[in-house]
């Protein structure tokens, strides 16, 4: 059978594929009008943030080869002869078909607004767009976008998040008045105001202002006032594209007339997606294709059992930092029931006993459990139980048939049959397998769920950075580089993220001091002990105390207020540590400073997810076998790593030679000196896992080797999730992936540059804190007292750096000053005493 | 506002009522704890983005210093191995245990305490301990603040 498809989007692609799992035998030709291959339009929001058409692509090249997928790009069909079966295309081919589909997809709908036709009038629907819009965005010119509905929204976020000023311009009372109720709209209207996008309800536009070159200014409205925009975005909705079929003669209504088996009125002809309109429907979400395409490959192989009965509508914001999903009908004659607070929002409706539709605003957990429930108009008892149980539904609960992905149409039962038929073991696998996740991307989360329960697989809380939200490291740090974000609090206002247990705090505290390159605001609260008081607690609760010594190497001065210090403080056992440095243990938490004051030695960290030691042989110093200045290159090293703050703990070894006394293959950064150079090995473990690190580079002398691990540990610093080990982070990439990083022309000299950064703003002693505390009585308790070493900080001290400050003990405070409520306002001017 | 005296016979009154004066508020950092004793009991006291609250400052698992933990949504969670304590009820999450919750509140600058002694739930570390709901004193922190001064 000889199959020909008009159109090159989303149900063009989607309709090949869903024929050639079908049929492996039919002649399969696409006719794309765009100069490219199908690529995912639903994504065009984060197109506009960040990212390159290609990356949007459904399939890459190789798809079509292997799946004998003939694509035509760049043309356009401008005949159909439906009486001959024939298409004849722009530049006069004629192609003859046995079964035809139309997939014209839409245009933007553009209103006849005077003034629309001028420069800087555009739509939100190309790449183009994405290209003009981003210009002035990135100018920081003011832009408007008509249309408060989905795609309105994810157009003005795109725009606020490249610093442009931007409004929304709503001809309705409240923002996507066709999938939400007035409450949930009442709580997404302020939810985009604080992602700065502005918001004008009730604003119909009368002109289009311009200027004499033609170049938009603004819009008027017709109650005369004036906005003023470089920009007009209009995203009030789509048109079909039906000029074809109309030249053909079928039946056009808003969009081609198609019937259950989604044949146009010509015998053999076909039509699906946005050109099609279907019962009166014209469908401009992405799900609904996937249900059409599904049907319409049924009919065109002639399966008699093929009807479509239309969809469920259901639409997703893709706005990161606002939860949204609605289901079906958003009000209805029936009984609602609904969960409310000041941030969330759940609402079920049921008519004749039937659930038929939901809105979830801010907390969307167990929605597709109810999309599930929807699509079988499944009757509910109770159903505040329902909301209940959705709530706690977690990938196991799903039935087959929930769809997880909607960009895909990937349901649940597809995805349990990938992962048992081709032995799927990573997300990323089940992504590429299924297409599930491969769009939006907000159903990833899910899909690793749904691979761990099918696996029956411990549960890796590691991959979520924020378990309780399912929030990935990737995805948080896309939310504070977009807002800017610089502190623990901001991530949590903005995204929720850490708002619930808290335990995922300390990892967000190091993933934003890692994005802002150490310039952050430190929050205190957000650390565990061991880095708040600098020292690692054990178990009886007191601290132990390790200074730096770098590569291992100290001097009898050192030594010798190690003893005093020790003597002085009753430490109980003094231990030489692997990492070739002296441990001060069961030093109590109001000791602290005074001890560091005693040594005078800077913190060796070894109670933080930091750079610990470098540990050191004595080389060609030395060592009659030695090949490599060993000592001098780990003090190097170690020197210019100090006080760098890791994903997890870094040790590290130079070794001389490949005898390995300082057992450098089994570091997490280990450089061994080799005959006329060194080889620098990553990923050793000698823990409870033991792994010859792999070798990432051979080079010519230390400098190099210093440069290539500077380079590695920067790379990992940035990509690896919290608590991951470099062991486990070189098994989750390969050795290849790394070095096509760590060596690339571009990357490699960028991360050194961002290391440096980092480099220059850490904090190189912690223990300096002992002058200059970041939070006053850090390190006395309520019936405890310990001493501050030099200048006291005074109140507010640090407060221009957004540190958390308050007075010193005993501080007297002037009257009236306010704290963070007004039950904190009452102060009075006596010293306040100890307890 | 009122007047220092004001705060001085109030504070009598709490004084004479088991209440303990443990800090000023400015000692309190914010989401950290911070640990007092009261007749030889270790109470940790922590301010919370709204209000404060004092348990035991042992925690019921391995003794480990519970103000060392991290507060958040409530909890605090023990730096030693990860065991949860809601502040408001004292149980440990997903564990059998619980600590005392004392009741706490502030006047003025000032921080009081007072002690709970009532013997805690059967899934308490005292086995002889009989079978009474944990005191709801402290269930919300902000009920115990006096409005007036």
């Amino acid at each position: 059978m000889n199959i020909l498809i008009i159109g090159g989007g989303i149900a063009a692609q989607s309709l090949a594929e869903a024929l050639r799992e079908r049929d492996t035998d039919a002649t399969i030709t696409m006719v794309c009008e765009e100069p490219r291959l199908p690529w995912d339009r639903v994504s065009l929001s984060h197109l506009l943030i960040d990212g390159q058409v290609d990356e949007l692509q459904l399939r890459p090249e190789s798809w079509y080869e292997d799946h004998d997928v003939t694509v035509i790009t760049g043309h356009k069909v401008v005949f159909l002869d439906t009486t001959h079966n024939t298409a004849r295309l722009d530049d006069d081919t004629v192609i003859s078909y046995d079964q035809c589909a139309l997939a014209t997809g839409s245009d933007a709908l553009m209103p006849p607004i005077p003034g629309i036709d001028q420069k800087g009038v555009v739509a939100f629907r190309s790449p183009e767009d994405c290209t003009t819009i981003q210009a002035v965005a990135d100018a920081g010119r003011p832009a408007a976008v008509i249309g408060g509905g989905l795609l309105g929204l994810e157009a003005a976020r795109g725009i606020a998040a490249r610093g442009a000023p931007v409004t929304v311009v709503h001809l309705m009372d409240r923002l996507m008045e066709r999938q939400l109720d007035a409450n949930a709209a009442a709580l997404l209207a302020p939810a985009m105001v604080e992602l700065d996008v502005n918001v004008l309800l009730n604003k119909s536009t009368e002109t289009i202002l311009g200027n004499d070159e033609g170049q938009v200014t603004g819009l008027k409205f017709t109650d005369g006032e004036i906005l003023n925009a470089d920009l007009v975005v209009v995203a009030i909705g789509i048109k079909s594209r039906t000029d074809l079929a109309k030249s053909a003669g079928l039946d056009v209504g808003r969009g081609i007339k198609v019937d259950d088996r989604l044949q146009t009125s010509a015998p053999n002809v076909f039509a699906v997606g946005e050109c099609a309109e279907h019962r009166g429907m014209v469908y401009g979400i992405v799900a609904p294709i996937h249900d059409q395409t599904q049907i319409c490959a049924d009919a065109i192989l002639g399966a008699p059992e093929a009807f479509y009965e239309g969809s469920i509508l259901s639409a997703k914001l893709k706005i990161m930092g606002v939860d949204l999903v609605s289901i079906g009908s958003a009000e209805g004659s029936g009984a609602t029931v609904e969960d409310r607070d000041a941030r969330t929002y759940r609402k079920l409706i049921v008519e004749n006993g039937k659930l038929t539709g939901a809105v979830l605003m801010g907390d969307t957990k167990g929605y597709e459990l109810l999309l599930d429930r929807v699509k079988q108009g499944a009757l509910v008892e109770d159903a505040l139980d329902l909301l209940a149980e959705a709530s706690k539904a977690s990938a196991a609960d799903l039935p087959d048939t929930a769809q997880v992905c909607n960009c895909n149409g990937v349901c649940k039962g597809d995805i349990v049959k990938a992962i048992q038929e081709h032995d799927l073991g990573s997300t990323a696998e089940v992504v590429a397998r299924t297409r599930a996740g491969a769009g939006c991307g907000t159903c990833k989360p899910l899909v690793k769920e749904i691979l761990l329960d099918v696996r029956g697989g411990k549960v890796d809380e590691n991959t979520y950075l924020c378990a309780c939200r399912k929030q990935t490291r990737e995805e948080v740090a896309a939310v504070i580089r977009e807002q800017g974000l610089d502190s623990v609090t901001a991530v949590a206002e903005a995204c929720g993220t850490g708002r619930e247990c808290g335990g995922c705090n300390p990892a967000l505290a190091y993933l934003v001091s890692e994005i802002n390159e150490n310039q952050h605001r430190e929050e205190r609260h957000a650390r565990y002990i061991n880095d708040r008081v600098h020292g690692n607690i054990q178990k009886d609760g007191t601290f132990s105390v390790v200074p730096r010594m770098k590569g291992g190497v100290t001097t009898a001065d050192e030594l010798r207020r190690i003893a005093d210090a020790a003597d002085e403080f009753n430490i109980e056992t003094i231990k030489v540590t692997g990492g070739q440095r002296i441990d001060l243990l069961g030093v109590k938490k109001e000791d602290l400073p005074a001890i560091w004051e005693k040594l005078d030695m800077p913190s060796g960290m070894a109670y933080a997810k930091s750079v610990r030691t470098v540990k050191t042989c004595v080389g060609t110093e030395h060592c009659r076998f030695g090949l490599g200045p060993s000592m001098q290159t780990g003090i190097e090293l170690e020197g210019m790593l100090e006080g760098l703050h890791t994903p997890a703990k870094v040790k590290l070894g130079v070794t001389g030679c490949p005898r390995n006394c300082a057992e450098a293959y089994i570091k997490d950064i280990g450089l061994v000196a080799i005959e006329g150079g060194w080889e620098v090995y990553v990923g050793g473990a000698g823990g409870t896992v033991v792994r010859k690190g792999d070798l990432l580079a051979t080079v010519a002398d230390k400098d190099e080797a210093i440069r290539v691990s500077l380079i590695f540990l920067q790379h990992y610093r940035e990509t690896a999730d919290y608590k991951e080990r470099t062991y486990d982070y070189m098994e989750r990439f390969s050795l290849e992936e790394i070095q096509a990083v760590v060596f690339d022309e571009e990357e490699g000299p960028a991360l050194l540059e961002r290391f440096h950064l980092a480099q220059a703003a850490a904090i190189r002693d912690p223990w300096l804190e002992r002058r200059k505390p970041v939070v006053a009585n850090q390190f006395s308790e309520l019936d405890t007292d310990a001493p501050v070493f030099g200048m006291a900080p005074m109140a507010g001290d640090e407060s221009d750096d957004g540190m958390v400050v308050g007075p010193p003990p005993g501080a007297a405070q002037p009257a009236g000053v306010s704290a963070s409520s007004d039950r904190f306002a009452i102060t009075y001017n006596t010293p306040s005493e100890q307890a | 506002m009122t007047i220092p005296t004001a705060i001085t016979d109030a504070a009598t009154d709490l004084a004479s009522d088991g209440w303990v004066r443990v800090a000023s508020i400015h000692d309190l950092p914010l989401l950290e704890g911070r640990r007092t004793t009261i007749d030889g009991h270790k109470v940790a006291v922590f301010k919370l983005t709204d209000g404060l609250a004092a348990i035991d400052a042992v925690c019921p698992h391995k003794a480990g210093p519970l103000q060392d933990g991290l507060v958040a949504d409530n909890c605090v969670t023990c730096p030693l191995h990860d065991r949860r304590i809601d502040l408001a009820t004292g149980q440990m999450i997903g564990y059998e245990g619980a600590v005392h919750v004392h009741e706490v509140l502030q006047q003025g600058d000032d921080v009081w305490v007072r002690l709970s002694t009532a013997p805690l739930a059967s899934t308490a570390v005292d086995a002889d301990a009989e079978l009474i709901a944990p005191g709801d004193a402290m269930s919300d922190p902000n009920s115990s603040v006096p409005d007036t001064l």
